[in-house]
């Protein structure tokens, strides 16, 4: 197999695993097993085929374009760094999957356990083999969604859900920050490749962005590896299922921080700011952490803090600008891996066996469970770094690089003491644990009576362990190479001599080491009666809690200080957002006009446009009126608005715009009879007694609102007036008319573009016609109008109670003999108007008219019936259903666009011909004339339904009150 | 110079809509919002420059001289903009009959201001 696709399956199997898992039956333990086992299984396969060419031809690459002209690409690349720790996630996550199989009860949802595991796998490999920095930041963000949902597996479980928030909130912060470094290094070098990237070493340090970017770049690092100050949230993700924690925190996630320290180690370690910075974080992590695991009770709180200081370690490590010093990290952290990841799926079987993970609770299981027992001791020991195991060899690398000197500075100085003392306490926590849950006494009150696990359970802890001790005893053989292959990836030709041997002969490092194992063994003699009975949490520091000061921040932040912006700065009205908004406009547009010239044309004025400007003089009227008449008199400013409706309209005729006049003016009935049909709901308006502060104060408002307004409509005025007296600059317009009857096969421009070359957005605009208008019908079903709109309207009930008041007459005769004439004349127009409609619609593609205007018109013939004959008479007869039409109209557009492809051309291609019929004459046929009845039927449809929807608002009411009192006449 | 008399008329149709808008019942805000719309509208069109007697649609298919014709481009903007425009009307509309029902005031926060 080519060496590209197996890296690209290696990233999308573990996706594709994952998407399947999520669909299996709850109860398929075992399927979900065998699948997340043959994944993790072709990853292994995948990444040790590739080892040979990465040893012969250095790393193995592959690409997806995805934005080039960004330098963006979908980059995957491996080389031996990427391949050891490939390894190490396939790997591990293989023997996870197999613990996990017997480690999660039948009870628990499996499917959600093994599909947000392989996506977490998937996306730790994609933090290790891309190529690109964008890419990575990708991935990256992943692993920090899919380990809050897999911390957060038993979200029963309040400390669950606390811990995953937590781990992601600190995580997520970080991987934001990483973003952000990753951009400044990209724009430092120029380009986002990891190759180029990692050839930008001395570009990148010598930039004056360096430091910004390598705070940011280390932000990213240090939460995700847990290191102080963000430690906190590591202990308290340890709610999570065990083999989460057993894969999170040996293999992958935290070791996701160290890994980019290790892999940016050439561009950006060997300066003072990073030795200072990595060189802190990685010794107060040491130490602080093997510390605070002595003290816990819970055995995966122990865990917990040993990783940190190991990963403090490590980080300390990769501080120091050595190449020595990396290749220790490096080791270690493959060691790490394997002795960490045993030791939790240890922690898991005790908890598993007996019910609880107390130490002060636990005791003498080695009776119970000799096997287990022997490997969690060796593990521990090499945690502990005992001689023999892989453990003391990282280790012992470690002290030898802390006794050089590398920058000449206080932490150069205590960073053997520290190393040692730290080593110590390493060997204390691994007694207790050791000897706190295996020997002493054995406890009456165990939940269960504990017993060895079954042997496919055991099994990953027994590979592990056994790596540890064959790593331990003859590292060059098993190991070696393999490092090699990472270290020189890393380094290249500055690699520099090292030897994995078990025995340098008695040099100061192995003397370290034994002090500290003695000094470790010593301390818990000294704690071992404090330690059986004290509370939690380390002595002097029970006090200062991460997560105390962690959740004081985030209520501050994301509650208090929320609310106090929202207070401060928001309001709840809507007049201020409105009067914000229009302010915001107004220096939005006047900001550039001040800065640039205006260039406005002299004013002139002549008499021969006093006809315009009459019209104008009318509209200006209108408007006005309209303003100042729609607060008391309603219908008065209604009446107005069609006033300067209709001064628009002529408008458009008076500029050669027939088209926009002609769906003016019909839009222009709809919308005032829609307007009319609710003016019915609103309530009595009549001046109010105001008292003269209120009074004042109103006045002042209006003031400031009539200035906005003001200053509004002068710059419309000025704007509108620069542009017009300019002028055009070439537009498209010139291509829409030299081509709308070549290539449209229509002479009304317009409606060509409407229909054929813009076809696309009218498609769009039609669509949300469609939805506004089924909104407005759907708001209506659960319209209840205000109590006092609930009565008829008054004339109506002084026109009932004149008929009751006479013998001759019965009630509604009135109402039903008002405007008899127009009401005949009306219905009498009903297939006039159709005719217009039709001739509207026919005439559209080679003259003013088309799919908008026919469908307003057809809808005004709809409405007239309505209002002239009343709802109930008009849908006894005539079969309206609005609905029907906007969903052929809809589909006819669509289909009439998809039909193009059936003749291999574009979405919405046109074809157009004429075509002679009789007594009619030639007409064109476009299909562009399809989907125009396509729009046609969906104006319809829609006009209808939201004008019906308000005319059936009176007969809903009228039959409810009739149910009203029919229920009263019963009763 | 028409050009003057239809800024003036875009201006004072903005500004009347603006006022309204900025006004404190619904109904008020509707006819403000609609106003709005035929500036807007007319100031769009306008951007295709104004054109007397220029003919709508092309007399032959052939040889197109684009001095001789109206802008069409604003023109098919303002077209679907009008439909467009009548049907936020309508929703806004029914958003106010709604709100009037449920909360039995027409002031645009939904409650009468103390």
């Amino acid at each position: 197999m080519a060496k590209d696709t197996s890296l690209i399956l290696m990233i999308f199997l573990p996706f594709i695993g994952s998407a399947m898992a999520a669909f299996f039956p709850s109860n398929a333990r075992n399927a979900e097993a065998w699948l997340a086992g043959a994944v993790t299984v072709c990853g292994l396969v995948l990444a040790s085929m590739c080892y040979p060419a990465i040893v012969a031809e250095g790393p193995v690459r592959a690409q997806i374009e995805w934005l080039p002209t960004l330098g963006l690409n979908f980059t995957l690349r491996m080389d031996g760094f990427a391949w050891l720790f490939a390894m190490l996630v396939s790997g591990i996550g293989f023997l996870v999957v197999l613990y996990a199989r017997y480690y999660m009860s039948p009870e628990d949802p499996i499917p959600r356990f093994y599909a947000f595991f392989l996506a977490f796998m998937g996306a730790m490999l994609g933090i290790v083999l891309s190529g690109n920095l964008i890419l990575l930041v990708v991935f990256w963000e992943l692993t920090s969604i899919f380990s809050f949902l897999l911390i957060g597996y038993w979200y029963h479980n309040a400390n669950a859900r606390d811990g995953a928030r937590m781990a992601l909130t600190v995580t997520g912060i970080g991987g934001l920050c990483l973003l952000a470094g990753v951009l400044l290094i990209g724009h430092i070098v120029g380009s986002y490749d990891l190759d180029v990237v990692l050839a930008s070493g001395d570009l990148i340090r010598s930039s004056d962005l360096y430091l910004p970017a390598l705070i940011l770049f280390l932000l990213g690092a240090l939460t995700k590896s847990a290191q102080f100050p963000f430690h906190f949230w590591l202990p308290n993700a340890m709610a999570a299922p065990t083999p989460v924690s057993a894969y999170l925190h040996s293999a992958t996630m935290v070791k996701a921080g160290v890994f980019l320290m290790a892999r940016f180690w050439p561009v950006l370690a060997g300066t003072y700011e990073w030795f200072w910075i990595v060189g802190f974080a990685g010794m107060a992590s040491l130490l602080l952490g093997a510390y605070f695991a002595i003290f816990q009770r819970d055995i995966k709180g122990l865990l917990a803090y040993s990783t940190i200081s190991h990963l403090g370690l490590i980080t300390l490590l990769l501080s120091l600008g050595s190449p020595l010093g990396l290749i220790a990290a490096i080791f270690h952290m493959t060691n790490h891996a394997t002795f960490k990841a045993s030791l939790f799926m240890a922690a898991g079987i005790i908890d598993h066996e007996t019910g609880t993970r107390d130490m002060q609770r636990l005791g003498g299981l080695f009776r119970f469970m000799p096997f287990t027992a022997t490997l969690a001791m060796v593990a521990s020991a090499a945690m502990a770094g005992v001689p023999l195991l892989n453990g003391f060899l990282s280790k012992e690398m470690f002290f030898a690089e802390a006794i050089e000197t590398h920058a000449d500075s206080i932490l150069d100085r205590v960073a053997p003491y520290v190393a040692v003392l730290a080593s110590a306490f390493a060997v204390t926590y691994s007694i207790r644990f050791i000897h706190g849950v295996f020997f002493g006494k054995l406890p009456d009150d165990l939940p269960r009576e504990p017993h060895e696990p079954p042997f496919l359970m055991r099994f990953p802890i027994q590979l592990l362990v056994l790596t540890c001790l064959v790593v331990g005893i003859v590292p060059g053989l098993t190991i070696g190479p393999f490092l090699h292959t990472a270290v020189t990836s890393v380094l290249g030709l500055a690699t520099p001599e090292y030897s994995l041997a078990i025995w340098h002969g008695v040099t100061l490092p192995l003397l370290m080491s034994f002090l500290a194992l003695l000094g470790g063994a010593l301390l818990y003699l000294l704690l071992k009666n404090y330690l059986a009975h004290c509370e939690e949490g380390p002595p002097y520091f029970r006090q200062l809690k991460g997560q105390r000061i962690f959740e004081r921040v985030m209520v501050a932040v994301s509650w208090r200080g929320a609310r106090f912006l929202e207070n401060r700065l928001g309001t709840r009205r809507l007049q201020p957002q409105l009067r914000l908004l229009v302010a915001v406009a107004l220096i939005a547009a006047a900001w550039p006009l001040y800065h640039m010239s205006f260039g406005l044309a002299a004013f002139s004025w002549n008499l021969d446009d006093a006809v315009f400007s009459g019209l104008w003089a009318i509209g200006i009227f209108c408007a006005v009126g309209a303003a100042y008449q729609a607060k008391f008199h309603r219908l008065v400013a209604l009446i107005f608005l069609g006033g300067a409706g209709l001064v628009t309209c002529t408008t458009f005729v008076w500029f050669s715009a027939p088209d926009l006049a002609v769906t003016q003016l019909l839009v222009e009935i709809v919308t005032t009879v829609l307007i009319l049909l609710g003016l019915r709901w609103l309530p009595k308006r009549s001046e109010e007694f105001q008292t003269d502060a209120i009074r004042m104060a109103a006045r002042l408002r209006r003031y400031r609102d009539l200035a906005i307004a003001v200053a509004a409509g002068g710059g419309m005025t000025l704007v509108a007036y620069a542009v017009m007296t300019r002028a055009a600059p070439p537009t498209i317009a010139d291509y829409f008319l030299e081509k709308a009857y070549t290539e449209g096969g229509g002479r009304n421009v317009v409606n060509v573009i409407l229909v054929d070359f813009r076809g696309f957005d009218t498609f769009g605009e039609i669509t949300v016609l469609g939805i506004v208008a089924l909104t407005v019908f759907s708001l209506f079903r659960r319209f209840r109008p205000a109590p006092d709109s609930v009565e008829s309207p008054e004339q109506q009930r002084v026109q009932n109670a004149t008929d009751e008041a006479r013998p001759d007459r019965t009630a509604g005769e009135t109402v039903s003999d008002y405007l008899l004439i127009p009401a005949v004349i009306m219905q009498w127009l009903f297939p006039v108007i159709i005719v217009l409609a039709a001739y509207l619609f026919f005439r559209g593609h080679d003259l003013p008219g088309g799919g908008f205007a026919a469908g307003v018109a057809m809808a005004a013939a709809f409405i007239l019936q309505y209002l002239a004959a009343g709802t109930r008479w008009v849908e006894d007869r005539l079969r309206v259903l609005p609905l029907n039409w906007i969903g052929f109209g809809l589909l006819l557009a669509a289909l009439v666009g998809m039909g193009s492809w059936l003749f291999g051309y574009p979405f919405l291609t046109s074809h157009s011909q004429y075509v002679e019929l009789p007594l009619i004459g030639s007409i064109p046929v476009a299909s562009a004339i399809l989907f125009d009845l396509g729009v046609f039927s969906l104006v319809l449809g829609a006009t209808v339904l939201m004008l019906i929807a308000f005319a059936h608002q009176s007969v809903r009411r009228l039959r409810a009150s009739r149910i009203a009192a029919a229920e009263e006449e019963t009763a | 110079m028409m050009e003057l008399t239809l800024a003036l008329g875009i201006g004072v149709l903005v500004g009347s809509g603006v006022w309204l808008l900025l006004r404190p019942r619904t109904y008020q805000v509707i006819i403000g919002l609609s106003l709005i719309a035929y500036g807007v509208n007319l100031f769009i069109f306008s951007m295709g420059r104004l054109r007397m007697n220029a003919a709508a649609v092309l007399s032959s298919g052939t040889n197109v001289n684009p001095a001789d014709y109206a802008d069409p481009v604003p023109q098919a903007l303002v077209l679907t903009a009008i439909v467009i425009g009548f049907a936020t009307t309508a929703l806004f509309l029914v958003v106010l009959l709604v709100s009037r029902g449920l909360t039995g005031s027409d002031h645009v926060d939904g409650r009468e201001p103390h």
